[in-house]
């Protein structure tokens, strides 16, 4: 499989009044074409940041300082806006944690359809009302991929007319709908009920298969990414922590801080046991000093932790910033 | 929009100028001055005259009495006649009226024109230069009282540059058939082009003065409402689609940020009535606001009621079309 995504020490820095935060610090990852990617991590541990930053959507008082992005060959990161604001949309999509809060309250759902198409299909008709029939057909279209019912009179009416899953569905359509190379979906099952949940993450999936598109999964439930994700990389304080095929990672955690957390999901084979929290917090992120970011809650820490710690292999295709990797078991 | 509901507001208008004819009739008759001196002034008249005069205005009786024959004769669009002017203050104030709309509705469209763009391009420049200055601007404009900033105005571009008049609706010398009453439209309708342009210059200066502090909230609520809507999820949502920044500005973020706005200008519409008052009064414009205060002076009672009625009306429609506007403009909402 080809690379699409490859970042490189990736930094992306906040100028708040407390200081300089590093929400990113040095994150490298990629992604294949055709590949689901899962991120995992706390709120706070910068895996939506990253990707923010990817897309070249990081607002002030935000700023990406250091790194690569190259997409498809090209550097993200050496691109104009008017370049970037071409690929987003058309080869990179992104759908957002709550699609009620994400599609406009003001426009009907086959405006804020049709004019993604209007942005970036070259394919479409130049004459007006050719270019409006083929508008509304592969809205039509997109609408019943994501399996809206009668999506002819849908497309007139306003996103709050729809349930949650309904919505959902309709910003999906909406990020596919230049089928785009790589779609980056952030946190797309926290805001809904469990039943309507697994229906929108098969979706995903299925789109997936069919488009042949990538899709990075930002969530911070493992067992999403169990089920759909081939590989999966956990974030930390705006680290990576760990990273691999993702029934190695979750089946056999080489990071404290990614054994802690399987630890802490409840499982139908421990029933009757406590579950084992995390102790601790996440670090505050201004003013951090060079060392293992998860020591101060780490079960295995040692004064030799202190240190800078790198990404070390961890097994054929996997990597750990852990000292200790090898005494995890 | 529902007949019932419709039906409901002409319904709660009837409490509300009942309460307000009330009010102005309690008003009046509490004012010193009586109107019957003030008509006969230095002339000597003989007590029987006086007493006559006073029959005939029907000023003899009883303030409850003349109260309710004044709702009686209002509910039949009967407002009596004017002391001064000798005929129905319906017609009076009919003529007077087209003056102040036009007035009121180039001071509206000014106020928009202005205070919508500086809105947004101060929201956009937050913490600019500009933002800073049109804060500070807009400060001055709530705060100018509007007979001072007028007669500043008059004596800058009127006495010093000379470039506009300093008062009244139109030059003598321009002479146009009344259709309308609406001068911008009848020398429109004349095909007359150069007195529609002097029309236009007679009017420039009275309505920035009437528009100034409706300008000035306009654009502090625009700036507010377009900071709110650009940390909202779906102009990041739009952003990450690659819209042109054209459209994410104007389309997404302007349509949602202009609900407030237009709910409060049909709202400060209202208040224009109020500054109407003054601003023809330092410009000399023939129109309702300027005939009321004459009207107060001379104790002309009926005239001042029924105008003060016809401003009480015209503020319910106003919030009546703010509604409307809001549910226009926001599809969630159903009146």
């Amino acid at each position: 499989m080809t690379v699409l995504l490859e970042v490189t020490n990736l930094r992306t820095e906040f100028n708040a009044r407390a200081g300089l935060v590093r929400a990113v610090d040095g994150v490298s990852l990629r992604v294949s074409r055709g590949e689901c990617l899962g991120v995992v991590g706390e709120s706070g541990s910068g895996k939506s940041v990253t990707f923010s930053s990817v897309m070249g959507l990081v607002r002030s008082p935000g700023r990406v300082t250091q790194g690569t992005i190259f997409f498809d060959g090209r550097n993200l990161r050496d691109l104009s806006s008017e370049e970037m604001r071409a690929i987003r949309g058309r080869d990179i999509a992104m759908t957002m944690q709550d699609a009620l809060t994400a599609l406009n309250p003001a426009l009907t759902v086959g405006e804020q359809l049709a004019e993604v198409l209007e942005a970036h299909d070259e394919t479409l008709p130049s004459s007006g009302s050719a270019r409006r029939a083929a508008i509304r057909d592969r809205s039509v279209e997109m609408l019943g991929l994501v399996g809206i019912p009668s999506p002819d009179t849908r497309l007139r009416q306003y996103p709050h007319e729809f349930s949650g899953g309904m919505r959902q569905r309709i910003m999906i359509a909406i990020a596919l709908a230049c089928r785009p190379k790589l779609l980056i979906a952030d946190e797309p099952t926290t805001a809904l009920d469990v039943t309507i949940q697994a229906q929108v993450l098969e979706l995903i999936t299925d789109i997936r298969e069919r488009l042949g598109m990538a899709v990075v999964l930002i969530t911070h439930d493992l067992g999403v990414v169990a089920e759909h994700c081939d590989r999966v990389m956990v974030m930390y304080a705006g680290q990576v922590v760990e990273e691999g095929p993702t029934d190695q990672v979750i089946g056999q955690p080489r990071h404290p801080y990614t054994r802690g957390l399987l630890a802490s999901i409840p499982r139908p084979a421990l029933r009757g046991q406590p579950l084992t929290p995390i102790s601790g917090q996440v670090p505050d992120l201004v003013g951090l000093p060079p060392q293992c970011r998860f020591h101060s809650r780490c079960p295995l820490a040692r004064p030799e932790c202190l240190v800078e710690v790198p990404m070390r292999d961890a097994g054929p295709g996997r990597r750990a910033r852990c000292l200790r990797l090898e005494d995890v078991e | 929009m529902s007949l019932g509901k419709l039906l409901e507001r002409i319904i709660q208008l009837v409490p509300v100028l009942l309460g307000v004819s009330l009010i102005v009739f309690v008003m009046l008759a509490l004012t010193p001055g009586d109107p019957v001196q003030i008509m006969v002034g230095e002339q000597a008249i003989t007590a029987e005259q006086e007493a006559e005069l006073r029959r005939d205005l029907g000023l003899d009786r009883p303030l409850v009495e003349r109260f309710f024959l004044f709702v009686a004769n209002a509910v039949q669009f009967d407002f009596g006649q004017s002391y001064y002017h000798g005929r129905p203050v319906a017609d009076v104030i009919a003529e007077r009226l087209p003056a102040t709309i036009e007035l009121s509705l180039v001071a509206l469209i000014v106020a928009l024109a202005t205070a919508i763009p500086l809105g947004v391009l101060a929201a956009i420049r937050k913490n600019s230069i500009f933002d800073r200055m049109a804060t500070v601007g807009s400060l001055l404009g709530v705060s100018l009282p509007g007979f001072w900033f007028g007669i500043l105005l008059i004596m800058l571009f009127a006495v010093h540059l000379q470039i506009l008049p300093v008062s009244g609706r139109i030059g003598y010398a321009s002479e146009v058939l009344t259709v309308t009453g609406f001068l911008l439209i009848d020398t429109l309708l004349a095909g007359d082009i150069a007195a529609f342009g002097e029309a236009l210059r007679y009017l420039l200066l009275p309505a920035i003065t009437l528009g100034l502090p409706m300008t000035a909230i306009l654009m502090r609520v625009t700036r507010t409402s377009m900071l709110e809507v650009m940390r909202q999820d779906y102009i990041t949502f739009a952003e990450a689609k690659g819209l042109p920044r054209r459209r994410v500005l104007y389309r997404h973020a302007l349509k949602n940020a202009l609900i407030p706005t237009v709910s409060v200008a049909a709202i400060e519409t209202g208040s224009l009535l109020g500054g109407n008052m003054i601003v023809e009064t330092v410009f000399g414009w023939p129109g309702l606001g300027r005939l009321v205060v004459e009207s107060i002076f001379l104790r002309n009672y009926p005239l001042v009621q029924a105008a003060v009625l016809l401003y009480a009306v015209t503020y319910v429609l106003l919030n009546f079309i703010a509604d409307i506007l809001y549910t226009v403009l926001n599809p969630r909402v159903k009146l």
